[in-house]
C-alpha cells in the first residue's frame, strides 16, 4: 500500500501550544496526585514550575477511578521485611528488594494522610467489631497514627469506605498544582483530557527527556510540554489480550479498560530499560463481574473448591511441591491459579467460591443485627470498587449468602502496581543494605533515561504497591525528580524531534479518514474500507494476536517459541497497518493512539516471553517448549531495550536477595 | 451494564459546553447531541460500569443495564451519592429489593488545605527516604 502522509486536506491543522515547566507529571492516577502532593511542596519554595497533564479528569481517572473497599499495602505493626517477602514470594522469588523495602518502609504516611483528607477508614470497636468509618469517627476512635486500630482483612490489607476514594485524593493533588501554580505565576498547570502520545527527546543531551507532546481530546489543539523532569504515571495495559467477554462485556475488564499500555509505550520508545515484561497477571475473580475475591477468602473466611466441593489447593499440594518447590511455600497466586486450572482442564469446573457456607459459619454466631451488618459489608465490597458484580448478581438473583458463586481466571493484564512486576528498570534509593550500586544511580524511581523518572503500574520488579504504595511511589519519584530539577538547573530543553512532523503524525488518522471515507457506501458505523483501518478493528486483530500466539485464554495461558515466533511476525503486521489507522473525530483520534500504545506493551511482553526460556509463572503463563521453572539459568532479572538503531535488545540481570529468610522464633 | 441515557430526564446540562458525564467519564464513552441537547454513550462495550457518569448525573438521568453477553435483564443498581454518604438500591431480576448506605467521606469536599500544619521541606533531606511530612 501506498504510504499516507498528513497534508492537512482533508483534516484542520489544529493550533499548537507550547508549556514549558520544570516538571511534567503525565497521569494523575494514584501515583500521579501523590508525585504532584509532594513534589509542589518541594518545587514551589525554589520556584520551579510542576505542570500535570492527565487523559481523563483526575478526580476519577486512573485505576482507583470507581472506587476500593480496601487499601492492600498499609504496614501497621508488621515488619516492612516481611513485606519484602510476601512480595517475593507472589512474584516467585524475582523482585528489586530494594525498592519493595523502600516503599513498605515509605507507605504508611499516604494511608495516613488519605484519613486525614477524609478517607473513612473501618475500625475495631472494644470487643472487636467493624466500624464502618463514620462509626468509629462518632465514637471517637482514634485515627490510624494516632493508634486507631484498622480493620484487617489480611496481613497487609485494611478495610475502608472507599467510593470517594480517588476524588478525595485528587482534591489533594489539584489543590497542591493550585499551590505551585499560585507561587509560580502559571495561568494553567493542570491539562485535563489531553492524551501524550510520546516522549520528547533532547536534542543536544544524547538519553535525555525533553518534554512530551499530546492531543486534547476536547478541541482542535495539540500541546508541546517542555521539562527539566517528566514522570511517565500512565497506568498498566489492559484489552491488549481478547478478553472473555467480546460484547458489551468487553469493557467489563477487571482491571480499568482504559489502561492502555501508554506508560510503557512512551517509556519504551524513549528508550527506557524495561525489566520482566514477561510477567503479567491473571486474577481469579468473580466470573464475568470480575468482582473482588479478596475480602471473600480472608475476611469472610469463604473456600473455593472444584465442582466435586475438593479443595484444589490442597488436592494439588504435593504435586505442585514436587514441580515447583521451593515457590510453593506459601502457594502464591500464580501456583492458586495453576492449581485451579488443573481442574478446569480435568472438567472438574466451574469452580465455585462458597459464600454461602462461609457466610451461614459466621452467622452461627451472631444477632440478626450484626448479619444485617455482615450482609452489608459483603455488598459494600462490591459496591464500593465493583459495582458491575452487584448488578450481574442481582441479574442473576444471586444472594452471596445463599447460593455460591462461579470463579474464572481473568484475561491476562499487563500491570506493575498489583500482583505483577512487568516495568521499567528504575533507581533504587541507594541506602537499602546489600542492594549492588548498580541499582541505584542517583535518583530514586528515575529510568535508564535521564530526567525520566517511573512511578505507580510501569515500575518493574515492584509489585504489590496497590493504591496506597502508588501514591508513595510518585511522592518518592516526585520528590527525586525535584532533586534532579535542582542538580540541572541550567539545562534547557531543546527538542530532537521536528514538530511539525509531530502534529502531522497525531493527527494523520484524521487527515486518512477525511480521504477516504466517501470511497464506499457503508454509513459511519459499519464502515468497511480497504483504504484504512479504524481502531477497534486495530484492536480486535491484536487481541486476536496476542489471545493465540502469546498464552491467552484460548490456549489455556500457553506459548512456546514456535507461537511466539508467528505472533511477533503478525504483530509487524499489525505495526505497519497501524500507519493506516482512520479517525472519524478526536474521539477516535484518540483510540488509535491508545491501541497504538497497547501494540507496544503487547510487543514488549511478547519478546521477553521470547526471551526467557522457562515457565516462572505457572498459573498465568506456560511456555509449553520449557514448561517448568529453571532457577539455574533463569534466576534473573530480564532486561530490555528498544532503539531506532538496533531495534530490540535484551539481557539477563542477576538477581540479588536483601532480605533473608526469617529468623526462626526461639 | 454499559450506561444509558435515559431521553426525558437528560437536559443536556442547559446548554453548557460540557455536561456533567462527559466531564468525569474516565474513559470519554460519553458524548451530547448538540441539536437534541441529549447526552449519550458513544462506545457500551468500552464501558467499565464504574457509575461516574450516573453518579454526577444532575437529572439521575443515567442508569446501567447489565452487559447484554452475559447478564440477564430486569435487574438494576442505582446510587444516590450524597455530601458524606451513599445510598444504594439493587433491585433483583426477581424483584427482591436490597438498600445499603455506606460512608464516603469524614470531612466536606474541598475543605483540605494540603499543606497546613505541615513541616517545610528540609532540602537537606532532598535526597534520602523520607517525605517532607515526616522529615
Amino acid at each position: 500500500m501506498e504510504v499516507e502522509k498528513n497534508e492537512f486536506r482533508f483534516v484542520e491543522k489544529p493550533a499548537v501550544e507550547e508549556v514549558n515547566c520544570d516538571f511534567l507529571i503525565i497521569g494523575g492516577g494514584m501515583s500521579g496526585a501523590g508525585a504532584a502532593f509532594e513534589a509542589c511542596r518541594w518545587a514551589t519554595p525554589k520556584g520551579k514550575k510542576v505542570v500535570m497533564v492527565d487523559k481523563a479528569a483526575v478526580e476519577r481517572s486512573g485505576a482507583v477511578a470507581q472506587g476500593l473497599s480496601a487499601i492492600n499495602t498499609y504496614i501497621g505493626d508488621n515488619d516492612v521485611q516481611d513485606y519484602v517477602r510476601m512480595v517475593r514470594a507472589d512474584l516467585m522469588g524475582i523482585i528489586r528488594e530494594d525498592l519493595v523495602w523502600d516503599l513498605g518502609r515509605m507507605v504508611d504516611d499516604s494511608v495516613h494522610l488519605f484519613e486525614e483528607w477524609g478517607l473513612p477508614i473501618w475500625k475495631k470497636d472494644d470487643e472487636g467489631h467493624s466500624m464502618d468509618g463514620h462509626q468509629a469517627r462518632d465514637a471517637g476512635k482514634p485515627a490510624l497514627k494516632d493508634g486507631g486500630i484498622p480493620v484487617r482483612s489480611g496481613k497487609w490489607q485494611i478495610m475502608i469506605n472507599g467510593e470517594s476514594y480517588k476524588a478525595i485524593v485528587a482534591e489533594v493533588a489539584k489543590k497542591s498544582l493550585d499551590f505551585n501554580r499560585e507561587a509560580t505565576g502559571m495561568d494553567q498547570n493542570l491539562y485535563e483530557r489531553v492524551f501524550c502520545t510520546r516522549l520528547l527527546m533532547d536534542a543536544s543531551e544524547p538519553n535525555r527527556v525533553a518534554g512530551a507532546i499530546g492531543f486534547s481530546v476536547r478541541e482542535n489543539k495539540v500541546y508541546v510540554f517542555k521539562a527539566n523532569a517528566v514522570l511517565n504515571g500512565s497506568g498498566g495495559a489492559v484489552n491488549v489480550f481478547r478478553p472473555r467477554s467480546v460484547g458489551e462485556g468487553m469493557g467489563r475488564a477487571w482491571f480499568p479498560v482504559w489502561n492502555s499500555g501508554s506508560g510503557y509505550a512512551m517509556g519504551a520508545m524513549a528508550g527506557a530499560e524495561l525489566t520482566l515484561m514477561e510477567n503479567r497477571f491473571v486474577p481469579m475473580r468473580f466470573k464475568d463481574g470480575y468482582g473482588p475475591v479478596g475480602a471473600w477468602f480472608l475476611f469472610f473466611k469463604a473456600q473455593a473448591t472444584n465442582a466435586l466441593g475438593e479443595d484444589y489447593c490442597a488436592k494439588h499440594a504435593d504435586a505442585i511441591h514436587e514441580q515447583f518447590a521451593p515457590y510453593d511455600e506459601p502457594m502464591g497466586t500464580a501456583l492458586r491459579n495453576h492449581a485451579a486450572m488443573i481442574e478446569m482442564k480435568a472438567g472438574n469446573g466451574p469452580i465455585m467460591m462458597h459464600t454461602d457456607k462461609a457466610m451461614a459459619k459466621l452467622a452461627e454466631t451472631m444477632d440478626e443485627k450484626s448479619l444485617k451488618h455482615l450482609e452489608a459489608e459483603a455488598w459494600e465490597d462490591f459496591l464500593d470498587m465493583t459495582i458491575a458484580q452487584a448488578g450481574l448478581w442481582a441479574a442473576q438473583d444471586v444472594e452471596p449468602d445463599k447460593v455460591p458463586s462461579e470463579l474464572m481466571p481473568s484475561e491476562p493484564y499487563l500491570l506493575g502496581s498489583h500482583a505483577g512486576c512487568a516495568g521499567f528498570w528504575v533507581s533504587g534509593p541507594g541506602d537499602i543494605p546489600g542492594a549492588p550500586e548498580e541499582w541505584s544511580w542517583g535518583y530514586n524511581r528515575m529510568s535508564t533515561v535521564n530526567g525520566l523518572f517511573m512511578s505507580g503500574d510501569v515500575v518493574g520488579a515492584s509489585g504489590h504497591k496497590f493504591s496506597s504504595g502508588s501514591h508513595a511511589e510518585g511522592r518518592i519519584a516526585g520528590k527525586n525528580a525535584v532533586a534532579w530539577i535542582l542538580d540541572h538547573e541550567d539545562y534547557s530543553p531543546t527538542i530532537a524531534e521536528s514538530i511539525d512532523e509531530l502534529v502531522a503524525e497525531i493527527y494523520l488518522p484524521m487527515e486518512i479518514y477525511g480521504k477516504y471515507v466517501a470511497y464506499t457506501t457503508a454509513p459511519d458505523v459499519v464502515d468497511v474500507n480497504p483504504h484504512y483501518i479504524r481502531p477497534r478493528m486495530l484492536q480486535f486483530r491484536l487481541m486476536k494476536i496476542m489471545d493465540e500466539y502469546v498464552g491467552g485464554i484460548s490456549t489455556y495461558y500457553t506459548t512456546s517459541g514456535t507461537l511466539l515466533k508467528v505472533g511477533l511476525e503478525k504483530l509487524e503486521g499489525l505495526k505497519e497497518d497501524a500507519a493506516y489507522l482512520a479517525a472519524a473525530n478526536l474521539h477516535e483520534l484518540l483510540r488509535c493512539w491508545e491501541n497504538w500504545h497497547r501494540i507496544w506493551a503487547a510487543e514488549a511482553h511478547a519478546r521477553h516471553i521470547q526471551f526467557r526460556e522457562e515457565s516462572r509463572y505457572p498459573g498465568y503463563y506456560y511456555r509449553g517448549d520449557f514448561p517448568g521453572i529453571n532457577d539455574a539459568e533463569w534466576k534473573c532479572f530480564t532486561n530490555s531495550r528498544w532503539t531506532a538503531e538496533n531495534g530490540w535488545e535484551h539481557k539477563k540481570v542477576p538477581y540479588v536477595e536483601l532480605v533473608g529468610a526469617p529468623t526462626p522464633a526461639a | 451494564m454499559p450506561s444509558f441515557v435515559i431521553t426525558e430526564k437528560c437536559d443536556g446540562c442547559k446548554g453548557q459546553d460540557k455536561t456533567a458525564c462527559m466531564y468525569i467519564c474516565p474513559h470519554d464513552l460519553m458524548t451530547l447531541d448538540k441539536e437534541r441537547m441529549k447526552a449519550h454513550n458513544q462506545e457500551p462495550e468500552q464501558c467499565w460500569e464504574c457509575y461516574n457518569c450516573v453518579k454526577i448525573c444532575p437529572q439521575q438521568a443515567i442508569e446501567v443495564r447489565a452487559y447484554a453477553d452475559f447478564a440477564p435483564l430486569g435487574a438494576a443498581v442505582i446510587p444516590m451519592r450524597g455530601t458524606d454518604s451513599i445510598m444504594w438500591t439493587v433491585k433483583f431480576r426477581n424483584g427482591t429489593l436490597k438498600r445499603f448506605k455506606f460512608p464516603i467521606r469524614l470531612i466536606p469536599e474541598g475543605t483540605v488545605d494540603p499543606y497546613a500544619g505541615k513541616p517545610e521541606p528540609n532540602y537537606d533531606n532532598l535526597k534520602k527516604s523520607v517525605f517532607f511530612t515526616t522529615a
